[in-house]
């Protein structure tokens, strides 16, 4: 009797893990990697074939009409971040969506007039 | 099919910026408060990490075979100017998090940490994780009501931390306080700034 474990892990089951279903079971990403707060902007490309995207690609795309950052767009759709990169580099690699690395990239980068504005923006709230 | 409605090529010269700030401390400190007293607080999900059979790159040999848990992260939005946004990451303090700390940490601003008189020691690997990395961050003691008010300076000695490292009282409840928990991040890190990088 195999225990519930493999009963689903045969070849033909698929992938099982299920957030991952919609990445077809991939947990890491195609291309460069990118940040949390990295820029992603939809391009004016077309999709040629509309089959290769799913529901969620879609709604990814949409909501990065205007410039959204990765956490913003993960949160919005309700998907775990490690799958939202996913359908990201996917989008990306269809040449759809741009990502742009946030301003600073490596520590102690954010220069004193961005820190400021930061100060200042918060003693107003 | 085409996706109209994204901003004109021309238009995107004006830079975004999104400004990472660290929230770390023990479980039960204060931290989803705090998050929720001063910002948009969203909900944000992500994943403990994989096994190592899942390094391969290729897209279909990368298949995973081991169901991970989906934990939810304390995060939330604060829009100072259209373009400039700051982005509060609270962080579980336990080992197995700390997978996504390498990420929030790279280029983040700096970090507060939290912390309980009560539970003191649950904040040290937070302190010790943010020394190594040289990020800048203060310590800010979310006083509870019935805990004693210790003095700042017994709370430095304890977790021996540097003279010049920020130590500041508030309740992670309200709104001013966790702002100027935030505005004294922000003065540390412009201070440091001032001085040469070691090294």
């Amino acid at each position: 009797m195999p225990s519930n474990d493999e009963r689903w892990l045969d070849a033909e089951a698929g992938p099982v893990v299920r957030p991952y279903a919609l990445t077809q079971g991939r947990t890491r990403h195609a291309g460069e990697a990118f940040d949390l707060v990295a820029t992603v902007s939809a391009t004016r490309g077309r999709v040629t074939d509309p089959g290769a995207l799913s529901p969620e690609h879609v709604s990814v795309l949409h909501l990065a009409r205007m410039p959204t950052t990765v956490v913003d767009i993960a949160s919005d759709v309700d998907l775990p971040l490690g799958v939202v990169r996913i359908l990201l580099a996917d989008l990306r690699e269809l040449g759809l969506v741009a990502i742009q690395a946030p301003v600073p990239t490596k520590p102690r980068q954010i220069d004193r007039n961005t820190l400021r504005e930061v100060l200042h923006g918060l003693r107003g709230l | 099919m085409a996706y109209g409605g994204y901003e004109a090529a021309g238009a995107a010269a004006r830079r975004h910026r999104a400004i990472k700030i660290l929230l770390a401390g023990g479980f039960g400190v204060g931290k989803t408060t705090l998050v929720g007293a001063v910002s948009e607080i969203k909900p944000l999900r992500t994943e403990e990490p994989m096994t190592e059979n899942s390094i391969r790159t290729d897209n279909t040999t990368g298949v995973e075979r081991k169901t991970t848990t989906t934990v939810a992260m304390d995060f939330g939005r604060i829009t100072l100017r259209e373009d400039l946004v700051l982005y509060l990451f609270g962080t579980p303090g336990q080992e197995r998090f700390w997978f996504m700390w390498d990420e929030l940490a790279l280029g983040a601003l700096g970090a507060v940490v939290l912390a309980d008189t009560r539970r003191l020691a649950d904040c040290f690997p937070a302190i010790d994780y943010f020394e190594r990395r040289e990020i800048p961050f203060i310590v800010a003691l979310n006083c509870f009501e019935g805990s004693r008010r210790y003095e700042k300076e017994d709370v430095r000695v304890a977790l021996d931390l540097d003279p010049g490292m920020p130590i500041i009282l508030c309740d992670a409840r309200s709104k001013e306080s966790a702002k100027e928990v935030l505005i004294a991040l922000v003065e540390h890190v412009l201070s440091v700034a001032d001085e040469p990088v070691s090294r």
